[in-house]
């Protein structure tokens, strides 16, 4: 039941709104709104009864394992959001002077420098709002380096086929054209197509390490080189980081620009699709062209005093992303976690999330499932394909994905990449212990047994969810996306 | 190991398994001479405790002060249910719900969010959010500009009462696309100078943008700026700020036809101040412009034994189904900000939000009052105004805001800050519903102070 | 196997043409192979009238639930006519792509290109080798 539903006409939560309502006799009243807008009229615990209810009908990190792959669903410590929560931090204006914004600044001043440390980079700016806006700021950086040299002629972007949407996506929106290559069959990118593709109208690369196959690219120094060679920048998309933390900087690896997901690797909630935070670092050459605000730091007679940088400090700054700075209560968490890990626990990630990745791979393939790249090396993530199974029994990777509802874990990422045919990306993370990680693959071995012998049952699932499969041909052909009182 | 399960009898079985001696076996595709060495720069962990303690110093330090800043983020109170609600561990830490069945709490819940902003907005379409109203307006933007067929332009019209970030967020984001923004000039009663609007009379924009009410807290004459944009063949993009769309005309009935694009900033409902973040851009537009709509929508739909669902739909729009052929590259829309926002609306209600939004009026006049007699203190807003006007000060405002900030006050910010060109003198105050008749009294006998001492220096 | 009329010509993007008696106006739509392979169609986006369309330009797009492909001016032409009933009933798309389910009509600048067409058989190894 919907909450427009529920309650009486004239009821609200009285105790949340001023008292009485105040005049507004000295506004035009041909500027007064007329029709009430029909928000719903309920008291506070119907309120909190029906949103409290409605959260019970979620999977979260919280109540269940969740191994969606490229995702990084690990545990959001607590004692973070509780710190970014105080009152301090909540209650300063974004526009507040900087005499009253010491606390926040040196937050995010701290953390722009772990940051640079964990990716070997030059310069942060934290002011992305999310992976896509930080890949866009990346992207965007490439293009004002180019133009800043006065070489207009690089006006492509080239994409391995297996990338995230989002990257030949962002590329669009810079003025790019993409030029996809392929990837071979072992999962590494075809660096004889990327070298036949390199060129002087190469502006640059965007890669994922470990890429989107679950494998770390082995020759990534190569491509580092051909494209650099002809002129281009190396963009790593940090979606996959988690990998590879404190294991392996994307620095080192020639990288020139990158993104990191605040909400995957340093574990900030995903809030049921965001609020996120992408961060992006540079070497040397983009320094200029970073977005702003920044903070500075300045030591004066031995008192430490920080400050904003913007526009006028960084004159060829590709600019403000947002009104203010980003979303500035994920990066305070972001910093909490790093705080709490510190040095040992922030190289402890890249290590644990890739032993429970290649245990679980172990286990599945000792089970006979197919992985996608058996001779390859899991990072913290792997690819089964179930291939077999849709052929063989009719039953796909949906199916298992619906099934495994019914097992009471979340599905792992379905029919990414593409390349894959019916597949499954496995990520467990760091903070999920050995008993999960057995649980999740023995309910795989059941669902197997049961396609073998009931897959009609299995095409069904899932059974034990508040609905069954939805109907999304009905929701796309005849469109409701917002409750219309007279119509229902 | 903060967060790590492992005892190292499992670490060991783990290893066993899968055939390796050590952990570090598991990286020797890495080539070796890459191989991070130790994280010098990054400091010891601290235990949660120690921690706590540090993070209490610092927001601390940026606590205490009674703020009088708006600017694009407003001071309201959020009702403690709000965030008790939204914070529950199935909201927080969900994942985007791709899942539907095991999603449907936040797909409901978006749903719902998608109606209530329809209800405000008087429009037929909202999307599941966007990262913030800046950024939104570039969606906006962009999305115009897809959408008006009629016209080839990719030149967007905006009257310079658009707050100057979300200008310049917008520049940074679509420049790129070679679009190019053009101005409106202001009046000097810091609304929309008709005459210079006459100017652009004729000439082929893909929309004109206003602001309702604008940066300055004018409140727009939007029924002729909409019909005017209209005749022109642009589309319209109205800026609105959500608690003022209790009191004032919504979009979708701005002029003879309403605005064609609505979007703003959802801060207001709900969101604590935080630095400018998290908040969330809300994006709503009519049937006729919803697949040019940018992010996440949600429908409602039926099951296989024909019970009412909830469902991601259109996504055919999207990045990860159209890739370089998407409406934009955005992702995910901002969760658990909306979850928040939604359980506001309902708990506030048209009732409540009116009377928050005629109280932070009502506030928002005494104080200009209380401010304006003050000698030398002149109100610069002539023109109907709603939760935030525009005064002079003797001297640079900056000096005055910084001997109110040695009083503990945050009194407004200085346009020249924000605004390229704008009198050194004025500043733009704001007083919500949350201030009392004694905060008012307070920050003006902080004024006098200021002005007083500075007038004996 | 899908039904590949022998009388239409077809573009390996999944576009079929058909000339009408008129022997100036051609009908275009997508395959019934196109068809199955999308899904369920959702919606469709047609071209505007009188729009001069050059062969290979885009001229619309179908979107299924989980997918969208552009759809391409086999000919170049004017259109003259488009299938307004699809916005209602996209489905007819899926139930008789080559007659209820057709998407735009052009009228045609060179009957010439007619000739660089795949005929049927061309076609159907087309969709053959694409299944590999």
């Amino acid at each position: 039941m919907l909450i427009f539903e529920k309650g009486a006409e004239g009821r609200f939560a009285t105790a949340q709104a001023p008292k009485v309502m105040s005049s507004v006799a000295d506004l035009p009243p041909e500027m007064l709104r007329q029709t009430r807008a029909g928000l719903p009229e309920v008291s506070e615990l119907q309120a909190v009864r029906h949103f409290t209810n409605l959260s019970r009908k979620n999977f979260s990190i919280d109540t269940q394992f969740y191994p969606l792959g490229s995702c990084t669903m690990k545990y959001n410590p607590r004692g973070a959001h509780k710190a970014a929560s105080l009152p301090g931090f909540l209650g300063r204006h974004p526009l507040a002077p900087e005499s009253h914004s010491q606390g926040y600044l040196a937050c995010v001043y701290d953390l722009q420098n772990i940051l640079k440390e964990v990716t070997g980079m030059a310069g942060v700016s934290l002011t992305p709002m999310a992976g896509a806006q930080g890949e866009f700021a990346g992207v965007a950086m490439i293009k004002a380096y180019h133009e800043a040299r006065e070489d207009f002629a690089r006006t492509e972007i080239i994409v391995p086929e297996a990338a995230h949407g989002t990257n030949p996506a962002t590329a669009v929106m810079c003025g790019y054209k993409v030029v996809e290559i392929p990837v071979k069959a072992d999962g590494d990118v075809d660096v004889d197509a990327l070298k036949s593709a390199v060129g002087p109208q190469t502006a640059g690369i965007m890669m994922t390490n470990p890429s989107t196959c679950g494998v770390f690219e082995r020759q990534v120094e190569e491509i580092s080189k051909t494209v650099h060679d002809a002129g281009g920048l190396l963009y790593y998309d940090g979606a996959n980081l988690n990998a590879i933390l404190g294991k392996v900087r994307p620095g080192d690896m020639g990288f020139d620009v990158l993104h990191m997901n605040l909400h995957k690797t340093f574990a900030t909630p995903h809030g049921g699709g965001g609020p996120g935070s992408g961060p992006v670092a540079v070497g040397e050459r983009l320094l200029p062209y970073l977005p702003t605000p920044i903070v500075g730091m300045q030591e004066e007679q031995g008192e430490t005093r920080y400050h904003w940088i913007d526009d006028d400090a960084l004159p060829n700054s590709i600019g403000r992303l947002s009104a203010f700075m980003g979303n500035a209560g994920i990066i305070l968490r972001a910093y909490i976690y790093a705080t709490l890990l510190g040095r040992d626990g922030l190289h402890r990630v890249g290590e644990f999330s890739t032993l429970n990745s290649n245990y679980m791979a172990s286990l599945m393939a000792k089970a006979g499932f197919e992985l996608a790249y058996p001779e390859r090396r899991a990072t913290h993530e792997f690819i089964i394909t179930l291939n077999k199974q849709a052929k063989e029994l009719n039953v796909t990777a949906m199916d298992f994905a619906k099934r495994l509802l019914d097992y009471g874990y979340h599905a792992p990422t379905t029919y990414f990449p593409l390349l894959v045919p019916e597949c499954f990306l496995i990520e467990p993370t760091e903070t999920e212990s050995i008993d999960e990680l057995e649980g999740f693959v023995e309910a795989m071995i059941a669902i197997q047994a049961e396609a073998e012998t009931s897959a009609e049952m299995v095409k069904g699932a899932p059974y034990t969810q508040p609905v069954k499969r939805l109907d999304d041909v009905k929701a796309a052909r005849e469109l409701d996306v917002s409750f219309q009182r007279n119509s229902a | 190991m903060p967060f790590i399960p492992h005892t190292d009898q499992d670490i060991q079985k783990m290893l066993d398994v899968i055939g390796v001696s050590a952990i570090d076996d598991l990286f020797d595709e890495i080539p070796k001479h890459l191989r991070a060495k130790s994280l010098d720069k990054v400091p010891e962990g601290l235990s949660e405790m120690d921690m706590m303690r540090l993070m209490s110093e610092r927001a601390q330090q940026d606590a205490g002060a009674l703020c009088f800043i708006g600017a694009g983020a407003y001071e309201h109170h959020v009702p403690a249910a709000v965030w008790d609600v939204a914070t529950r561990g199935e909201f927080m830490t969900a994942y985007t719900p791709y899942q539907a069945e095991a999603s449907q709490g936040t797909l409901q819940l978006i749903y719902e969010y998608q109606s209530m902003m329809c209800q405000l907005t008087a429009m037929d379409v909202s999307n599941a959010s966007l990262y913030d109203g800046a950024s939104g307006l570039a969606e906006s933007v962009l999305m115009a500009i897809r959408a008006n067929r009629k016209s080839k332009s990719r030149k967007v019209l905006v009257a310079s009462g658009v707050h100057p970030l979300y200008e310049k967020t917008v520049n940074s984001i679509v420049a790129n696309q070679e679009i190019t923004l053009d101005s409106v000039a202001l009046g000097s009663d810091f609304r929309v100078d008709q005459q210079a609007l006459q100017a652009f009379e004729g000439q082929d924009y893909a929309a004109l943008v206003i602001s309702q009410p604008n940066f300055y807290g004018s409140i727009e004459d939007v029924n002729a700026l909409t019909d005017w944009a209209h005749a022109q063949g642009m589309l319209v993009i109205a800026v609105v700020n959500p608690t003022a769309l209790a009191l004032l005309v919504p979009p979708g009935e701005w002029g003879d036809t309403g605005a064609d694009i609505v979007v703003g900033e959802g801060q207001p409902l709900g969101l604590p101040l935080a630095s400018g973040g998290p908040y969330f851009g809300f994006i709503c537009c009519t049937n006729k412009l919803v697949r040019q709509m940018p992010g996440r929508i949600i429908g409602r739909t039926v099951d296989l034994d024909g019970k009412e669902g909830f469902t991601l739909t259109l996504q055919a729009r999207e990045q990860h189904i159209r890739r370089s052929k998407a409406t934009s590259n955005i992702c995910t829309n901002q969760g658990l900000a909306v979850t928040a926002a939604t359980i506001y609306m309902t708990l506030l209600g048209y009732e409540g939000l009116s009377r928050v939004a005629s109280a932070s009026h009502a506030n928002t006049k005494a104080l200009a009052e209380k401010l304006t007699s003050i000698d030398g203190v002149e109100l610069l807003s002539n023109g109907p105004f709603f939760h935030e006007f525009v005064m002079s000060v003797p001297g640079s405002a900056r000096d005055v805001l910084e001997g109110l900030a040695e009083y503990s006050i945050l009194g407004g910010v200085a346009l020249s800050d924000l605004v390229e060109g704008a009198d050194t003198q004025a500043v733009l105050v704001c007083a919500t519903e949350v201030k009392t008749s004694n905060d008012l009294d307070v920050y003006a006998s902080a004024l006098s102070a200021v002005l007083a001492s500075k007038g004996s220096v | 196997m899908s039904n590949i009329p022998g009388e239409l010509k077809y573009l390996s993007s999944h576009e079929w043409v058909r000339l009408e008696s008129d022997g100036v106006t051609a009908t275009i739509g997508i395959t019934d192979h196109a068809q199955d392979l999308l899904g369920d169609v959702v919606f469709v986006e047609l071209p505007e009238l009188e729009a001069e369309l050059a062969a290979g330009d885009e001229a619309g797009v179908v979107e299924s639930v989980k997918a969208a492909s552009d759809i391409f001016a086999p000919i170049s032409g004017v259109v003259i006519a488009i299938n307004e009933d699809l916005e209602e009933s996209p489905e007819v798309v899926n139930s008789d792509p080559y007659d209820d389910g057709w998407f735009f009509k052009v009228k045609i600048s060179d009957a010439e290109e007619l000739n660089t067409l795949l005929d049927a058989e061309a076609y159907t190894e087309a969709c053959a080798a694409d299944d590999h």
